[in-house]
């Protein structure tokens, strides 16, 4: 009933089913072809009661679809869990001492370490920023890395987001679906829980009030709206976490302090988790039309009145001709070697790397600089020629504006396909909370799954899925 | 020099605004040897201090007036020193590095005409700073000095082809035309003291970073580099960055200003 994949199976293994699986692999032997189809019904009629959806801009159709979920879940060992959580709270650690010092002192970009044109000419650098202290200096409070795997004990960072990365809601109502879909599997297995990410991503927001706070400090989550693709997650993180979901007009600035209209008149605003773009945090400093911000939030901040998180600016560590540079900032900021591993990446803009790229383009996989969702992007190996031939012409005219990567053979994990359980390809996603006190990580994060036999593309907006990520206790 | 500014600006809305959001941009930023005597900013008769500096290094404040707003007086009163220093700003201390201002903006983006501009005066013979004066020789041949011949949106390259503008077109063109060339440029708002008769305004100009001698004051309007009738209040990429005044307004009809500058020597 399991197809055997080329690349590494994390359930299968090299030989024999690996251990942090036996239970999944016992339950899945006993558990019959038309349970898990009834069950999987059963999931679906639980999202669409939950009301979890995702937009997708592209196709026509159901723009409020659900993004499919996966019921074999994906599983690591406490050992292998523990590896992947030091790795990833040195790179975030690096990650925002790095914004922290492009700033300010510019050290990094000084010392020749990171070209001082890739920050300085970034459409992702912001002057606005320049000069001004943070809260504990911290600029990317919730980062999204992206893992993938490739053997036992290999892992590359795929690219780090630390603007406003989505998906968390995912990571906690997945995990609520399958307690209620498998409580006896749950009785069985000892699963690190995921239900308090709220919590944890409430008290991370309270340890960095502005300087100017008096008391516990109020957090609000700003939404650019209802027609806002991750929507849903905004209100219900809101909801957990028990604070209020506002949008621009909720919001005032005065005296450049930051209030919030409530029935009971006008309450001072502390920390905001804001959703909404750079750009549009406030019309008297950026886009002068835009209406989701507040006028003057911007001012507000400087003077210390009122936290955003993630800060303005975050957006410069997690371009991608600057994540080449990512295992350096590990080097510099903390005297240290990088845990994790970077996917080897050629810079298109180097003459030498953009000749190598033309010549090996339907090996290796190109992706935009500034580009997200899987927009923008050839995988080599899978293109026509037609897309090889567009992406040459491409990489010639604007060769500033891509990078390559090797094409990585993902691991893969069982899944419930049409033909029954097969290996498909999976990616992870850790949330990476950075506070005033310390750097929270709840276990696991969101597996995204490539649904398509043999597709790379993990994005929900590609076809891609996700499943439940359990991390065994003990 | 011992300057006296005073700068009156009237906003009356045509129909009364129910809100409006103004940032400030209006208290000098520190550097080029001017010395600070006083300096007031009043909004409808309140004092108003600066709250924060922006990323650029300027001082600056919001304030917002609930409605109905009929209309909106900001009053600046300042006392400085200033010194003749050729538009050399000295040792101040900066926020972000030279290379960072070579970056184009909105509106000092370039285009064809722009760098056919820039490319005339390539030849750097007799020095950086009289290619610079050269090259602010043609903007302002390029551009002719006419009033409401361009509004405060109007960009570097739409100038140009427009053959007139006023000082915030000539910094621009200026600006962008000295980035082509390598040269990082920036924009500056202030004041400027015109003649004995006291016939002042609100003035903007470029400042270029120059080998050996760092930021250097020049103005394409009037073909010369700042002496000490020149006051800096906000530097930035463009205009917009260092605006004296953005705002937001809610309801109100058409917006009309009317400003008032008058700066005089001595007391």
């Amino acid at each position: 009933m399991l197809e055997k994949a080329a690349c590494f199976d994390e359930m299968l293994g090299d030989d024999g089913t690996r251990a942090p699986y036996a239970l999944v692999d016992a339950w899945l032997k006993s558990l019959p072809r038309d349970q898990l189809e009834l069950k999987r019904r059963e999931a679906e009629g639980l999202f669409r009661r939950i009301g979890i959806t995702f937009a997708v801009y592209t196709e026509g159709g159901d723009p409020e679809r659900l993004i499919p979920f996966d019921l074999i879940p994906r599983v690591l060992a406490q050992a292998e869990w523990q590896r992947l959580k030091l790795g990833l709270e040195q790179r975030v650690k690096a990650l925002n001492a790095f914004i922290h010092d492009v700033y300010h002192g510019r050290e990094i970009l000084r010392a020749g370490r990171v070209p001082e044109r890739l920050v300085l000419h970034n459409s992702q650098f912001r002057p606005e920023m320049a000069g001004f202290d943070l809260p504990g200096h911290i600029y990317s409070h919730i980062a999204g890395i992206d893992m993938v795997r490739t053997g036992p004990d290999q892992y590359y960072v795929l690219e780090d987001n630390c603007r406003t990365p989505s998906g968390v809601s995912y990571m906690v109502e997945n995990r609520e679906v399958m307690l209620r879909l498998f409580p006896d599997l749950f009785r069985r297995a000892a699963v690190a829980p995921v239900a308090h990410y709220p919590d944890e991503l409430l008290e991370t927001l309270r340890s960095v009030p502005p300087p100017n706070c008096r008391g516990e400090p109020t957090v609000v989550l700003l939404t650019p709206g209802i027609h806002n693709s991750a929507y849903y997650e905004h209100a219900f993180l809101a909801d957990e976490m028990g604070i209020e979901l506002v949008e621009g007009e909720d919001l005032l600035v005065q005296g450049d302090v930051c209030y919030m209209r409530t029935t009971r008149g006008l309450a001072r605003v502390d920390v905001i988790y804001r959703r909404i773009d750079d750009e549009y945090i406030d019309p008297l400093v950026f886009h002068p039309n835009s209406m989701l911000g507040v006028p003057g939030l911007y001012f507000a901040y400087r003077a210390g009145n009122v936290n955003l998180a993630n800060a303005i600016g975050a957006g410069i560590a997690d371009d991608k001709a600057v994540y080449i540079h990512v295992p350096e900032m590990i080097r510099f900021y903390l005297g240290e070697e990088p845990l994790l591993s970077n996917v080897p990446t050629y810079d298109c803009r180097l003459p030498d790397d953009l000749k190598y790229v033309l010549a090996h383009l339907d090996e290796l996989v190109v992706k935009a600089v500034h580009g997200s969702g899987g927009y923008g992007m050839l995988v080599g190996p899978h293109a026509t020629q037609g897309q090889l031939a567009e992406f040459r012409a491409l990489l010639k005219a604007r060769p500033y504006d891509y990078i390559a990567q090797p094409t990585l053979s993902l691991s893969t994990v069982p899944t419930f396909v049409e033909q029954g359980i097969a290996p498909r390809h999976v990616d992870l996603r850790p949330f990476v909370l950075s506070g005033g006190d310390r750097i929270r990580i709840v276990p696991g994060g969101l597996t995204r799954v490539a649904l398509r036999e043999g597709s790379l593309v993990v994005n929900s907006s590609q076809g891609g899925g996700t499943k439940d990520t359990w991390v065994l206790e003990g | 020099m011992h300057l006296t500014i005073h700068h009156d600006t009237l906003y009356r809305y045509g129909e009364a605004a129910h809100r409006v959001f103004q940032a400030l941009r209006l208290w000098p930023i520190p550097g080029g040897g001017q010395v600070i005597r006083d300096w007031r900013v009043e909004i409808d008769g309140r004092k108003l201090r600066p709250t924060c500096r922006d990323g650029f290094g300027n001082p600056a404040a919001t304030h917002v007036i609930d409605g109905p707003v009929a209309a909106l007086s900001i009053v600046v009163h300042a006392e400085v020193d200033t010194q003749d220093r050729q538009g050399v700003l000295g040792d101040a201390i900066e926020s972000l590095p030279p290379l960072f201002y070579l970056n184009a903006s909105e509106l000092t983006a370039i285009d064809p005409a722009l760098q056919a501009l820039a490319d005339e005066q390539a030849d750097p013979s007799g020095g950086e700073i009289a290619q610079l004066h050269r090259l602010c020789a043609s903007v302002r041949e390029r551009v002719d000095y006419r009033t409401d011949s361009t509004h405060v949106a109007t960009s570097a390259a739409e100038a140009l082809a427009n053959g007139a503008g006023v000082c915030q077109d000539h910094a621009h063109v200026l600006i962008a035309s000295a980035r082509a060339l390598g040269f990082p440029a920036r924009y500056v708002s202030g004041y400027l003291c015109a003649n004995a008769e006291g016939a002042a305004a609100s003035h903007a100009w470029a400042e270029i970073h120059v080998n050996h001698l760092g930021w250097v004051g020049f103005d394409a309007a009037n073909q010369m580099c700042p002496d000490e009738r020149y006051v800096r209040v906000a530097v930035g990429r463009d205009y917009r960055d260092a605006a004296p005044v953005r705002g937001v307004r809610m309801g109100g009809l058409a917006e009309t200003l009317d400003v008032q500058v008058r700066i005089g020597e001595g007391q």
